[in-house]
């Protein structure tokens, strides 16, 4: 399983990173790299293994659906690149 | 001047609660400390003024005769971890002017226990590297130099780079550092401090930068494993702000220092033995085990049979859990925004300037193994492997109570190598990335010198909670070897 320049054309624009075109020869060079040494994970029998998300083994606590924070629009603003009124602004969306 | 700096935390402690010292001065000696060695570039930001008056405040308490268990102590603080007002970068240029209005759990807890902020240390970017030259802030130097060449400037190690090296090089008393798959134990072997990565759930994550949420724990970088103890002491508990937090009593892990290890059964893993281990690294472990037999310790020799397959367990969970969680930054809320017509341009306009290198290809390696058709093969795989490594630790505990391996597979390399293959730098973490994945306890203590008279760690692994017997054969190990070597400096 090798990853072709439109592959990773294809990931980057998911993961919204711009890439140049001529550095996804290079890009895709260093990934193979690393994807043809995590591809000894095939080695490994894994058949009726659970896959594990979690290390704790505790059950993630409960706590009543109830609004417990907030109301403070300029804290949240703070760092805010662009804002307007109570809001984040963004370049314009729709025409 | 040089007396006060080279009082570790537990000394400071005495003689500042017992006003032999104040706060004050012991402050100002860390200050000037950080002000003529900028070079080391260990700290992005000084919080000089801050410190000051925590100081005064300090030894007000003091002098009232009620000081709290930190009191007046001066701590670095990684730059990963939110401090109100305060710049907080996470190496990165995308928080190039990111300043938090709250304050992490971990930082808040070392407040109100009366410690000292100095500022916020340099790092690699989002915690991902293994020789803090990946920080866009540059990188970090470490104090100690190789005997034979001491015109090459060498790594402190990474990610808590900055914490490790202000550290050693008496520019702070501890710092907190975080550490994902080795980022507080691998800096302080190659710093010649202690470093201690807690138990999963033992530190709250809220407020710390989040990389890899399901490996992220917080742990102190100090001089002693004393200090060590002292300080996890603070910055542990509970937090229902994070859920994984344990809901667990917190020791008192200084009692468990009385280097009693008769006894106890010390298991010494096959699978780390690797091939082309260097010499040093060989003779260091033995040197290990002798002093914990001498001490009366039994070791056993154990199996840890997927331990090879850890790290690239890791360079997938790691960087798929980066990848969502640095969604975030997009140039809306907080951080950078690099501006262009539309907001998907802005979007990868502002990723793209915003992350350097390491951190863009983490970021493509976890959406490429989570994108469709390749997360049952890649992702759910990983997240099977691990089952069978944290397996194999659970096995091997029901005969032994810690494992004793070395931390890193080198001493301090020159900063520049390992920078053109990912791979290689990746090598680093080989010891410190399964016990992560098993989100057990582990500790690095300082056990000798490389044959280039730099410093090497051994390392410590215990059973979930369990931090009171790696830092009880810490101790003992510390005691042992006797590591009383100093960091070379210019004059």
């Amino acid at each position: 399983m090798s990853l072709d320049i439109s592959t990773v054309r294809r990931v980057a624009q998911l993961a919204r990173i711009e890439i140049d075109e001529d550095q996804l020869n290079v890009t895709a060079e260093e990934l193979n790299n690393i994807f043809s040494w995590i591809q000894q994970l095939e080695e490994v029998e894994t058949g009726g293994v659970e896959p594990l998300a979690s290390v704790t083994g505790h059950k993630l606590p409960m706590r009543p659906d109830s609004v417990s924070d907030g109301g403070y629009p300029e804290k949240v603003l703070d760092n805010a690149p662009d804002r307007a009124e109570n809001f984040f602004a963004v370049p314009k969306v729709v025409e | 001047m040089v007396d006060i700096l080279n009082l570790n935390l537990s000394e400071a402690r005495r003689a500042v609660h017992s006003r032999e010292l104040s706060a004050v001065e012991l402050t100002e000696a860390y200050l000037e400390a950080i002000a003529s060695n900028k070079s080391l570039n260990s700290f992005i930001t000084v919080t000089d003024d801050k410190a000051r008056q925590m100081a005064k405040a300090a030894d007000e308490r003091i002098s009232r005769g009620s000081p709290l268990p930190m009191d007046g102590m001066p701590i670095g603080v990684k730059d990963l971890f939110c401090t109100q007002d305060t710049l907080t970068t996470a190496g990165s240029n995308i928080l190039n002017s990111f300043v938090p209005n709250y304050e992490s759990r971990v930082t808040a807890n070392l407040w109100r226990d009366g410690a000292v902020m100095l500022g916020k240390t340099n790092m690699d970017e989002f915690a991902m590297g293994s020789a803090n030259t990946t920080s866009h802030y540059g990188p970090v130097e470490n104090p100690w130099r190789k005997k034979e060449d001491k015109n090459v400037k060498l790594v402190p190690g990474g990610s808590s780079g900055g914490s490790a090296s202000a550290t050693a090089a008496r520019l702070a008393l501890a710092s907190t550092g975080t550490d994902t798959g080795g980022s507080i134990r691998q800096p302080a072997s190659f710093c010649g401090i202690v470093g201690l990565k807690p138990t999963y759930g033992r530190c709250s994550r809220w407020g710390i930068v989040a990389f890899a949420s399901s490996l992220d724990q917080a742990g102190p970088l100090t001089r002693t494993v004393r200090d060590s103890a002292i300080v996890l002491k603070s910055i542990s508990g509970h937090d229902a702000r994070d859920s994984t937090s344990a809901n667990i009593k917190v020791p008192d892990f200084e009692t468990a220092l009385n280097g009693d290890v008769r006894g106890m059964r010390v298991g010494i893993p096959r699978q780390y033995r690797m091939e082309g281990m260097p010499d040093e690294i060989e003779h260091l472990w033995k040197n290990g085990i002798n002093i914990l037999k001498d001490a009366g310790a039994t070791i056993v020799d154990i199996d840890l049979p997927h331990t090879k397959y850890a790290l690239p367990t890791y360079y997938i969970i790691a960087p798929a859990e980066a990848s969502s969680n640095l969604a975030r930054y997009d140039g809306v809320r907080y951080g950078l925004r690099t501006a262009d017509k539309t907001l998907e341009q802005m979007y990868e306009k502002t990723r793209s300037s915003g992350f350097g290198a390491e951190v863009k290809r983490r970021i493509l390696i976890g959406t490429y193994v989570l994108s469709a058709g390749y997360y049952d093969a890649y992702y759910l795989k990983a997240q099977r492997v691990r089952a069978l490594i944290k397996a194999d630790f659970e096995d091997s505990f029901r005969s032994i109570d810690v494992l004793l391996t070395p931390t890193a597979p080198s001493d301090a390399f020159a900063i520049g190598a390992n920078d053109d293959d990912p791979l290689k730098m990746y090598l680093n973490d080989i010891f410190t990335v399964p016990a992560s994945l098993a989100g057990l306890p582990a500790v690095s203590v300082p056990a000798g010198l490389s044959k280039n008279s730099l410093p090497l760690g051994l390392q410590i692994i215990g059973k979930m909670f369990d931090e009171e017997s790696i830092l009880k054969v810490a101790d003992v190990i510390e005691t042992g070897a006797g590591f009383a070597a100093y960091p070379w400096r210019e004059a």
